[in-house]
């Protein structure tokens, strides 16, 4: 077991290490830094001390290594817009991405799980096409389309819930979280909703996909032989089958929600990292954007790495040994 | 002795889009308590539907049609689902032919085994259960039986599984065991093990036995009745020795013809000409008909019907033995 | 036989064909077909039909603007589906817009595709270090969002349509080039017993010969997906403002534009645009489910 896991610490250093080099090529070297930093019109002798002031006369592998060194220290230089340090706002705003990831991620399971093992248990019933024909709308609408929509629908038409912002901040077991507010739970709802949308749908299809192809099974005729009655065959036997790649496919979810927050909070005005990160590649904000890409794939990998772990514990038939 | 099974006139048909299949076609017999029936015929010839359809575990778009099954007088065919599951698995049980997919992978044996005795003996307490499972594990040779129960089905062998599945098949006492082809997913040299395995305790327990079978080398150790079905049919039934020796059917001949003899020295293995016939598009007449050797006119026109040859000996054919 | 009547019987074939049997018996497949063709019609001959070509600017009149669609108050024919702040009409600039969605979706499945192809072929037939390196980068990439890879992509080379059909190629290649190289991988292992390695261009393209049949099917599924999510990405990149030119709208560009007035009330500038790429979705994924529905051993 032990072997098992540092060998996948060692595939996620080395693809983090292709990460940092693609974010360090892509934004130090693409363009020119110096554009930035000098005047339209300075002097050779102007640009050649704000060369080397940058560091930008050292040979590649040098700047490369500082640029990783300062990155281990979480220093990706300060925010062209802010004047901030760039990690350090993320992780400002992360708390914020993370509850309406949350949420929508708890609506998605519940919904896309549950409905997904009624339709793959019950296929030839009116109700599971329905929900099916559903959750193929649901993979085709566009995140963004569907926040206008709730936006219009919800918000201005009918008046139930706010439109833009975070709500009030209240602290449940020590964390600071909107959560912890009605206020906080009346901002948030929209958003997740919309954000959870898609992942709904997906849940649905997948779940329903595994039922389907789990009830046909040989040793679910075999239940049945000994005289299983059907719902406990559909619950007790295929049911646990199909719940165990479900997980795999969770981890998968996760990264894509946390990928369209960059739309619902562009939308919502929500206050978290996906709206900075396009604020700032609108801005060419490039300590922002460089801080953003290396958070995040630490962010994936490690989801990767724990949802692989996860995945060996549950299914018996994996043996590390 | 009263029969414990009794089959009149069972018709089950699979209606897909191509057409209907008529894989079981009016098929009649009996079985009397601990008497050992091998069902014989070649892949598609009916005869694990007939299995199936005893335990009305056909699935769509199979259904049965008509026909009466009764097992110790009631006829299940009447039966509602829920009146089936209580006797699947405990009067009745069956035997799959592939030990790798009949267990559920994710539950451990010692659960799957538990399971038919928590549906049909709940008058057990936990701990008696688990010595049952104990007792039927050593029953069926595997050893350390009391630590195998908390392994996985992919911890064991081919053939250890399918003993499992015996034991499972076993472990309420049944009347009746259905064995779809138990043996034919196995090593050979497994095959004799299991097989024998199968016949002591299906002795022991007094149990009827189907052995559901393309091989009749099997069927010639180990039946006392021996029905040859083709094509969703029974051409030809008898006892053991009737058809193994006795036998009139040209189909039975060709199928026993075909069995390789290790103490004569053969030039060629013999086969039967031609092949098994589309089933949307089944001959007029005889279905056998277009392999026949013996074959004429009337046999092309007209369907036969069951006639006597002997005691127990029956024959569909217009000209058994290829005499008139 | 004569040519023709070749060609009749392959047809009455295909008539007769399980897959033609099931097509009549599902409405979703029926729907979606109907969807699919429509929207192609109306992309190909739509402009012909429409009040006006909305990037024309001589064609527009701010008189026309801010007005809501036809059934509701102060709409007015010939503008159906109401005006945008400029006086476009939204009925005519879904038709042009989905034209643009409708190309990039195309375009961009067949070029991810014919790389994923190549570099799955590559990376059986050659096996060890090519088939690691190809491997490993469709690993990484695959535990990545491709919309964030995308939304990097085109922060780094700008707006353009070239510019998306280039990211939507790096984003997309990946599921082709794993189907193909398992294919590669058994037709390899199928066809040549023991290897004395005789690579030459001629095994190569036996290779290809056996191992595109057997893939045929699962691309096809791939492919109609694809198109779907293609066009998805590239209005949600065209969305944020980061996908195709100003010059040659998008749906998603759209929808963007509508976004500014959504709240001041004027919903049919972006909801209408935003329900047609629903619906060319919709329509491309019902296809897609019973295509793969149809393919897969595994249901029968």
């Amino acid at each position: 077991m032990l072997k098992y896991i540092l060998k996948r610490l060692g595939q996620l250093a080395i693809v983090l290490f292709i990460v940092s080099l693609l974010v360090f090529f892509l934004t130090s070297i693409v363009g020119n830094p110096l554009d930035l930093l000098v005047r339209e019109n300075a002097t050779p002798q102007e640009v050649e001390i704000a060369r080397k002031y940058l560091g930008l006369d050292k040979p590649l592998y040098v700047q490369y290594f500082r640029f990783i060194t300062n990155a281990l220290k979480g220093d990706f230089g300060l925010s062209y817009m802010y004047h901030q340090s760039a990690l350090k706002m993320i992780a400002e705003r992360f708390p914020a991405t993370l509850e309406m990831v949350l949420v929508a991620m708890t609506i998605s399971i519940i919904g896309g799980v549950g409905f997904g093992v009624y339709a793959g248990a019950y296929p030839k019933r009116k109700s599971s096409k329905f929900v099916m024909t559903c959750s193929i709308a649901g993979i085709s609408l566009p995140s963004f389309w569907i926040g206008m929509v709730m936006i219009y629908v919800f918000g201005l038409k009918l008046g139930w819930f706010p439109v833009s912002g975070r709500g009030e901040v209240g602290t449940i077991f020590g964390i600071e979280t909107s959560l912890a507010t009605l206020d906080g739970w009346r901002h948030i709802i929209l958003p997740a909703l919309t954000l959870g949308m898609g992942s709904v749908a997906s849940m649905m299809r997948l779940t329903r996909a595994g039922m389907q192809e789990n009830m046909k099974q040989d040793y679910v005729k075999f239940a049945r032989a000994k005289g299983v009655k059907n719902h406990k065959v559909l619950f007790g036997h295929a049911l646990k089958n199909t719940l165990i790649p479900v997980v795999t496919i969770f981890g998968m979810q996760l990264g894509s929600l946390i990928a369209f927050t960059t739309i619902t909070e562009t939308i919502f005005a929500w206050p978290g990292m996906g709206k900075l990160i396009i604020d700032s590649i609108n801005s060419a904000d490039r300590p922002i954007i460089s801080a953003y890409i290396l958070f995040v794939a630490v962010m994936f990998v490690v989801i990767n790495f724990l949802v692989d772990m996860l995945y060996t514990v549950i299914d018996p038939r994996i043996d590390l040994q | 002795m009263k029969n414990i099974l009794e089959v009149n006139g069972l018709k089950t048909y699979f209606h897909t889009f191509k057409g209907v299949v008529k894989a079981v076609d009016d098929v009649s017999f009996s079985l009397k308590p601990g008497e050992i029936l091998g069902l014989v015929g070649e892949s598609g010839g009916g005869k694990s539907v007939t299995g199936f359809s005893l335990i009305k575990l056909i699935e769509e778009p199979g259904k049965i049609e008509s026909g009466e099954i009764l097992f110790n007088g009631t006829d299940i065919v009447k039966l509602s689902e829920r009146e089936m599951s209580g006797i699947r698995g405990k009067d009745i049980a069956m035997i799959f032919q592939d030990p790798m997919t009949s267990l559920n992978p994710v539950y451990t044996v010692g659960k799957q085994m538990e399971e038919v005795l928590v549906l049909h003996q709940s008058h057990l307490s936990k701990q008696e259960r688990k010595e049952r499972c104990i007792e039927l594990l050593k029953d069926v040779g595997i050893s350390n039986p009391e630590s195998r129960l908390k392994n996985y089905p992919h911890q064991f062998s081919g053939g250890m599984r399918q003993r499992v599945v015996i034991a499972i098949a076993l472990a309420c006492n049944p009347k009746l065991i259905i064995a779809d082809e138990p043996t034919t997913a196995l090593d050979v040299t497994i095959q004799a093990q299991i097989l024998k395995l199968m016949m002591k305790l299906v002795k022991e327990h007094n149990c009827a036995l189907i052995l559901v079978t393309h091989d009749l080398a099997v069927v010639s150790e180990v039946a006392d009745k021996i029905n040859v079905m083709y094509c969703g049919k029974i051409v030809e039934t008898g006892t053991r020795d009737d058809i193994m020796f006795n036998h009139v059917h040209p189909y039975t001949k060709g199928l026993i013809g075909s069995i390789p003899k290790l103490d004569q020295s053969q030039n060629r293995l013999e086969t039967i000409e031609g092949i098994v016939p589309n089933m949307f598009q089944l001959p007029k007449g005889c279905n056998f008909a277009p392999r026949c050797k013996h074959v004429d006119k009337k046999c092309l026109e007209v369907e036969p019907v069951i006639s006597e040859v002997g005691k127990l000996h029956h024959v569909a054919c217009h000209h058994p033995k290829g005499g008139a | 036989m004569s040519e023709l009547a070749l060609k009749e019987s392959k047809l009455n074939k295909m008539l007769q064909s399980e897959t033609w049997y099931n097509y009549k018996h599902s409405w979703t497949a029926k729907i979606g077909s109907f969807l699919i063709i429509s929207i192609v019609l109306i992309a190909i001959i739509g402009p012909l039909f429409v009040p006006q070509n909305p990037y024309n600017l001589a064609d527009l009149a701010l008189e026309d603007a801010y007005l809501p669609p036809v059934w509701e108050d102060g709409g007015r024919a010939p503008f159906l589906l109401g005006t945008d702040q400029q006086g476009r009409d939204i009925l005519s600039a879904i038709v042009y817009g989905s034209r643009v969605s409708l190309f990039i979706g195309i375009v961009g499945t067949l070029l991810a595709s014919t790389f994923g192809i190549s570099m799955g072929l590559l990376s059986g037939y050659f096996g060890g270090r090519v088939d690691s390196i190809i491997m490993r980068i469709a690993d990484v990439q695959l535990s990545f969002p491709s919309l964030l890879i995308a939304l990097f992509l085109m922060s780094l080379i700008g707006q353009g349509v070239v510019n998306i059909l280039i990211a939507l190629l790096l984003v997309g290649w990946v599921r082709y080039a794993r189907t193909v190289r398992g294919a590669t991988l058994s037709v390899i292992q199928n066809e040549y017993i023991e290897a004395t390695k005789v690579i030459g261009l001629s095994n190569l393209r036996v290779i290809v010969k056996h191992v595109l049949p057997n893939v045929l099917t699962s691309i096809i599924v791939l492919s109609t997906i694809q198109v779907g999510g293609f066009i998805l990405t590239e209005a949600t990149l065209s969305f944020l403002g980061m996908g195709v030119p100003i010059t040659r709208p998008s749906l998603g560009m759209l929808c963007s534009n509508g976004f500014s007035v959504l709240y001041s009330g004027l919903w049919w500038v972006s909801i209408f645009p935003g329900l047609y790429i629903m619906m060319i979705v919709f329509g491309i994924n019902l296809m897609g489910d019973f295509l793969r529905d149809e393919f897969n051993p595994k249901l029968k």
